[in-house]
């Protein structure tokens, strides 16, 4: 029988495993050790493994980042973690001066085993300053590694890939996909950089999400079902390097594409994979689209919030109107059970 | 004279004239366009990184500035690859990838300089964590000039150092100056260590640039740490910037300051008082072996190669 376990359980599950099996690995971060640990991701690991190797740090982001860094030239493999995506704005000195930078600049001499977690928030009011996700300002940057999954799977396999890295790697996750559920093994496991996954196989169209962009393009593919239009769905899991390839060959197969960055559009992810593909001489009558946030800070308010933000219904609506432009109206039954939306695996 | 006084006088003396004549060197080079990077001269402030550093064993580690010359020789960093690094060649401690602002000897415990001020001192701190989870008795030392403190990752990290007693020496060099800024325009009192005091670590000040005392105070330390007290400590050296911020002449005529000012520093040139100390024959041989290793660095570097067009893209990842 699979089993079954919650995102924040996996990732919690790779550190412990992590952990376990390799002295180096410490976490650090504002809450790690407090009584909800990082959404439970690091709840009882202090009492599982001391205050040296968990602990909780001041309010100091671009400081512990470099302290993060120090520790990591000395051989630790620390897991920097920040409860809210934001909060990376105040470590970008360290990040991209010194975490990204010390291994080309110093001719390889050094390097920096570390992996650096960050939740992006989203709903219930996060607002202008709780609710970024600012992925593809790291994106532009050579010398960091960058996974962003969705799935439990891989957010088990991709966080013990990212510690066991000898490179700087920062680990997105959403707080919405911390409700998500499905199979992960009990073994530790890897996932690799540069590897995008198929969530789903279709024929009429590609819809690529980043991180918990691809649960809505899930629900709008079953939204698209109803109209027999087929949607093929590919998360990239890994932003940095990027699975063009994969991308590549669905679109050669649909002639239709659709980014929904999780973010801001403009050089965002889906900006990227478009350039690339245009690079790459697709065929002239592919038709894309890229989706994301409203180019706005993200409002408080339930009102305008749930505007900023594309959703299945959206996604399905464009996605419609991509096949079918004016020749027929419809709407997305959105009262149609949604089921199954978690992608469960095994892969 | 004191033996022990002798000993020291003629190591410090080895260290220092070889840092100066090195730097001298850089000076008279520099307008021939052969060093290809921008050079922060440490001229008038090498006693500081000299009297630190005699007093380090080789598995303590330095984390160091853009103007980390005299750093990284004094800890012993490898002058042939300082000098080819400068050259920007391939041969260089960094492959011509870091310039004077990022040297680098990982092996002689010379962790890397940085060009954004302030960014090596969590650095530091960390390296200093992990250190002390390991058990380790080493230290680590963080030298800063006084312009880091005006930064929040400096108040950061001295913080957390205390707050987890790391074994970190931090060392300010103040030469009063960030670039042509004066620290009294950009800070309200000229107590750098007083103001250290405050987030719980012995914190004090050396305002004469001696060289004995600086040499004392890290040894000191480093005594304590092998005891098992294990706190960090801070230590402003109040000293002078003999050249400009970044190039190898004089700036006076700019007018941010006065060579009246200077003057002080300049009479109190630690490698003449060092020399002073010592008989002449001793101080001649040290001054014609430095020499002769400072030309061979030289040549070198002007023998070495570039490094090869494909070098562009390589020390991006470990293991890639």
């Amino acid at each position: 029988m699979q089993r079954i376990l919650s995102y924040p359980e996996a990732i919690k599950e790779a550190i412990v495993q992590e952990m376990t099996q390799n002295p180096s690995v410490i976490v650090l971060g504002q809450g790690v050790d407090d009584p909800k640990g990082i959404l439970g991701t690091t709840k009882g690991l202090v009492d599982k493994f001391g205050s040296e190797r968990v602990f909780d740090t001041p309010l100091a982001e671009d400081g512990m980042t470099g302290v993060a860094i120090g520790a990591a030239l000395a051989g630790l493999r620390p897991i920097h973690v920040h409860i809210r995506m934001d909060f990376l704005l105040l470590a970008m000195n360290q990040l991209i001066n010194m975490a990204a930078k010390m291994r080309y600049m110093f001719g390889g001499e050094v390097f920096v085993p570390m992996v650096v977690r960050a939740i992006i928030g989203k709903s219930w009011g996060q607002g202008a300053q709780h609710s970024q996700s600012i992925y593809p300002l790291f994106m532009n940057i050579p010398g960091l590694k960058i996974f962003a999954p969705s799935t439990p799977y891989d957010a088990k396999g991709c966080l013990i890939q990212g510690i066991r890295d000898n490179n700087p790697v920062l680990f997105i996750e959403h707080r919405l996909l911390y409700y998500q559920r499905g199979h992960v093994p009990t073994e530790s496991y890897t996932v690799p950089f540069g590897k995008a996954r198929i969530l789903a196989k279709g024929k009429d169209i590609t819809l690529v999400g980043i991180s918990q962009m691809v649960i809505e393009c899930l629900r709008a593919r079953q939204y698209l079902k109803e109209i027999h239009i087929d949607a093929e769905i590919i998360d990239p899991v890994s932003l940095s390097p990027l699975d063009i390839n994969t991308i590549l060959d669905s679109v050669l197969k649909t002639k239709r594409l659709m980014v929904i960055d999780n973010a801001w559009m403009t050089c965002g992810a889906g900006a990227e994979i478009v350039a690339q593909l245009i690079e790459r001489n697709i065929p002239r009558d592919v038709v894309i689209k890229r989706m994301g946030f409203a180019s706005v800070p993200c409002p408080t308010t339930p009102a305008l919030e749930q505007h900023f933000y594309p959703d299945a219904k959206e996604i399905a609506l464009n996605a419609y109107q991509m096949l079918f432009s004016g020749k027929r109206a419809w709407q997305p039954d959105t009262e149609l059970q949604i089921e199954e939306i978690e992608f469960k695996g095994p892969f | 004279m004191d033996e022990q006084i002798h000993i020291l006088a003629e190591k410090f003396y080895k260290s220092l004239y070889r840092i100066r004549r090195v730097e001298e060197e850089i000076a008279r080079i520099y307008p021939t366009d052969k060093i290809k990077s921008p050079v922060h001269l440490s001229i008038g402030q090498e006693a500081i990184s000299v009297g630190v550093c005699e007093a380090l064993r080789p598995n303590d580690t330095v984390f160091g500035t853009y103007r980390g010359h005299a750093t990284y020789l004094a800890k012993g960093g490898n002058l042939e690859k300082m000098i080819a690094e400068l050259y920007g060649k391939s041969t260089g401690c960094s492959k011509g990838k870091g310039g004077s602002m990022h040297l680098i000897d990982v092996a002689k415990g010379v962790m890397g300089t940085s060009a954004i001020v302030g960014t090596t001192i969590p650095l530091s701190v960390g390296y200093s964590y992990a250190l002390k989870y390991r058990n380790s008795n080493a230290i680590v030392v963080c030298f800063i000039g006084e312009g880091a403190v005006d930064e929040g990752a400096f108040h950061e990290s001295v913080n957390f150092a205390a707050l987890k007693r790391l074994p970190v020496l931090f060392v300010c060099e103040n030469n009063r100056y960030a670039i042509h800024s004066h620290h009294l325009s950009r800070s309200h009192s000229d107590n750098i260590y007083e103001r250290v005091q405050t987030y719980g670590m012995q914190a004090e000040r050396i305002d004469d640039g001696d060289i004995f005392k600086i040499y004392e105070f890290t040894s000191n330390y480093i005594k304590r740490i092998m005891l098992g007290n294990i706190t960090p400590v801070f230590l402003e050296c109040i000293t002078y910037r003999w050249k400009e911020h970044v190039g190898p002449n004089d700036d006076f005529h700019l007018g941010y300051r006065t060579k009246g000012e200077a003057e002080y520093w300049i009479q109190n040139d630690q490698l003449k008082k060092l020399k002073s100390l010592l008989d002449t024959d001793i101080s001649s041989n040290i001054e014609s072996a430095v020499d002769l290793e400072i030309k061979n660095a030289f040549e070198f570097a002007e023998e070495s190669h570039f490094p090869e067009v494909k070098e562009l893209y390589t020390n991006l990842f470990k293991d890639e």
